[in-house]
């Protein structure tokens, strides 16, 4: 409880005891009314002085009708109906204690939810450590120049970007990614700010300045996503702005026409009585419990999300999210890994492939092409160079090299052409590397970018989270497209797209969809800036450390698992359902106070005890957006 | 020139009122109030001076939602 809220805890509990006093001695001691006045404006003020000032404020800048001005309305006419009644002003001073306890607790549930998402985010480094002098210094992140030399011990955050000098060690990322999976480092590895050093001591020469490192663009990611409003909180904005001064109207009109009617008809006019329904009406039309819980909602679902690694720039956002229904997916690195990759050893003799693999990677040990690289870790082991000669790279066809004096080529089919040398073609799609030892051919090595473990069952996630239409979108052959959208069951697919092709084609499905249904982009950031920002919701995946994808997209998936498309998605909706559960169940409890009060049922504590009572569910409701765990 | 400042206020709605005010002060290219960090960023117009422009921010602020304080 922040010094603000207790505060307000002591003053309800002394004009509580004030009040249960002062009913007490009304009950059994005849008091003059305005004795018996004092009495209870003494705990009235205590109670409701800052809000009798809020309302007078409201009024002098021309923002009436807020809550404030509500309550104080209700409350005042209730303490002069007393007057004119001799006595009952209990009624007044527990409209305001009433109103104060539920704003307390308000108040309590919104501090918690913050606190706990805040703390979720709380990843910005406190110091760096430099080898100064007298050993290990801590200066601020912020001093520290691009090029230096920081030490990060164990159970330390690392601050800075950087590459690993020294030291080997278990990095926890989960507060970057909200997926607690360790990630092994080693020297010359590039590290980045934010993740947690494990065991070992490293040390790290940044590469960037403290204000362009991940963990600083990941903080100003959060702290400025614009606070742009969704649609049914503007509605809430609009809906208050017309309701309330209607509520005013129809108050007004409760408080004069009965009793007018009842002089008509000659009969008593009752007028306190009718006052009083109408002020009754007054504190249950408050419409705080949807002002204060609908944004309460969406600030949850976008703490909760971030706390999974789902970054969302907006309330607008999430809620879209949940109206997608076309699913757009770039394929390189958001459904496949983008990596290079040996899926197939096919020798040409059965039982060989130990030993083709053994030849091309030496062939290829000098190579720096992904293809290569594929290849020598596809080998695995150790390779002696002394056993290499004569390397020789044939650019566009491959390279020939002498492995421990036996001639071996690999390459495309140009390369065998070239030495004529008969291969056979394979029938699966990729790269293909042929590998021809002593000029004989050894057989071919298939290479492939592969599909991400969990991109099926994110495809599955997605049509069970009510996507209709999955589309993918790539730059390869529609060969390749074809096989991996069938691998994956993704409806349509469109192959050989340059970048310029692929915002066309995302306008062309923006053009075909219904109003209401919105269209997602999903990519990994790089070459897609325009589609991201050109569909309604542009995904960014991989992020870490692509500037460019965090500042085109509207949503941020910190890790690239594309499980985490369907995961937002759900967060979005669960975040929706409350809100809208909340809008039902406060105008319902209200709706029907507000019939029943004009026919006496309800009198003024009921209504108080509505209003706080709808307005406390309503936010420990919104609450729950907050927890992402079981969705 | 942008600047952060350090806020108090209770409520994700107030937060918005408090944006909504000082996006409107003279002065004030774009403003945002993070409620979850507590957290006001201005961004001032060329050639404004950055005092006046947050008194005048901290009074529409006031205005809106008489019980929020900005740290300047």
């Amino acid at each position: 409880m922040t010094g603000k809220q207790k505060k307000v805890l002591y003053r309800i509990i002394i004009s509580a005891v004030l009040l249960l006093a002062g009913i007490g001695i009304t009950h059994f001691v005849k008091l003059s009314v305005w004795i018996q006045l004092v009495m209870f404006l003494v705990p009235y003020l205590i109670i409701g002085y800052d809000i009798l000032r809020k309302a007078a404020l409201g009024i002098a800048h021309g923002r009436a009708f807020d809550e404030n001005f509500l309550m104080a309305v209700a409350s005042l006419g209730s303490m002069c109906i007393g007057v004119k009644n001799g006595g009952d002003f209990a009624e007044g001073v527990a409209v305001m204690l009433f109103y104060q306890i539920g704003e307390l607790f308000q108040s309590c549930a919104v501090g918690k939810s913050r606190k706990s998402i805040a703390a979720l985010m709380d990843i910005r480094p406190d110091f760096a450590n430099i080898e100064g002098e007298h050993g290990l210094e801590q200066v601020d992140p912020e001093e520290v120049a691009t090029g230096s030399v920081i030490v990060v011990q164990p159970g330390e955050r690392i601050p800075i970007d950087g590459i690993i000098l020294e030291g080997d060690s278990t990095l926890n990322t989960s507060a970057l990614t909200g997926e607690s999976l360790p990630k092994e480092v080693v020297p010359g590895d590039e590290v980045i700010s934010g993740c947690v050093n494990i065991r070992g001591l490293l040390k790290i020469k940044t590469t960037k300045e403290f204000g362009e490192s991940t963990v600083s663009k990941i903080l100003d990611l959060v702290e400025n996503s614009s606070m742009k409003k969704s649609r049914s909180e503007n509605f809430i904005t609009r809906f208050a702005k017309i309701y309330t001064p209607v509520v005013c109207g129809l108050a007004l009109l409760l408080a004069v026409f009965p009793p007018l009617i009842r002089l008509f008809l000659h009969l008593p006019p009752n007028w306190s009585v009718w006052i009083i329904s109408a002020l009754s009406f007054l504190v249950v039309s408050c419409p705080c419990a949807l002002v204060i819980s609908i944004p309460l909602s969406f600030f949850g679902g976008i703490g909760g999300a971030s706390a999974r690694g789902i970054l969302v720039k907006g309330s607008n956002y999430l809620e879209a999210l949940s109206k997608v229904k076309y699913m757009v997916f770039d394929k390189t690195g958001t459904l496949t890994k983008g990596v290079f990759q040996v899926v197939e050893l096919c020798p040409a003799e059965a039982g060989r492939e130990e030993e083709l693999l053994y030849y091309a990677a030496y062939a290829e040990n000098y190579s720096t092409h992904p293809i290569g690289r594929s290849i020598r870790e596809a080998y695995g082991k150790e390779l002696d160079s002394h056993l290499l000669s004569q390397v020789e790279e044939l650019g566009g066809h491959g390279v020939k090299a002498c492995v421990n004096g036996i001639a071996v080529a690999a390459g495309n089919e140009k390369l065998m052409d070239e030495l004529g040398v008969a291969y056979e073609k394979p029938e699966k799609l990729g790269t293909v590397v042929y590998v021809a030892v002593d000029r004989q051919y050894a057989g071919y090595i298939l290479i492939s970018d592969v599909v991400k473990e969990h991109s099926k069952e994110a495809i599955r996630g997605l049509k069970e989270a009510g996507v209709k239409r999955t589309i993918m979108l790539t730059g390869d052959g529609k060969q390749v497209a074809e096989t991996i959208a069938k691998e994956l069951d993704i409806d349509e697919v469109y192959g050989q797209l340059l970048p310029v092709d692929k915002v066309e084609r995302v306008e062309t499905l923006l053009a075909e969809r219904k109003e209401k249904e919105k269209l997602a982009f999903v990519g990994d950031g790089v070459n897609d800036a325009p589609v991201l920002s050109r569909a309604d919701v542009g995904i960014a995946m991989g992020a870490l450390g692509s500037d460019a994808a965090i500042e085109a997209a509207d949503v941020v998936l910190m890790d690239d698992d594309p499980l985490k498309i369907a995961l937002a998605m759900k967060i979005s909706r669960k975040t929706l359902f409350i809100a809208y559960e909340n809008i039902v169940f406060a105008l319902l409890v209200k709706g029907i106070c507000l019939i029943l009060i004009p026919f006496r049922l309800i009198n003024m504590w009921i209504a108080i005890l509505a209003d706080v009572g709808v307005m406390v569910l309503a936010v420990l409701n919104a609450a729950r957006a907050l927890h992402t765990k079981k969705l | 020139m942008k600047k952060t400042y350090k806020i108090e206020v209770d409520c994700a709605n107030c937060a918005l009122e408090m944006e909504e005010a000082a996006k409107k002060v003279a002065g004030v290219e774009d403003a945002t109030v993070s409620f979850m960090t507590q957290k006001m960023k201005i961004e001032f117009q060329e050639g404004t001076q950055e005092s006046a422009v947050m008194n005048a921010v901290l009074a529409a602020c006031r205005k809106a939602e008489p019980d929020c304080q900005i740290f300047l």
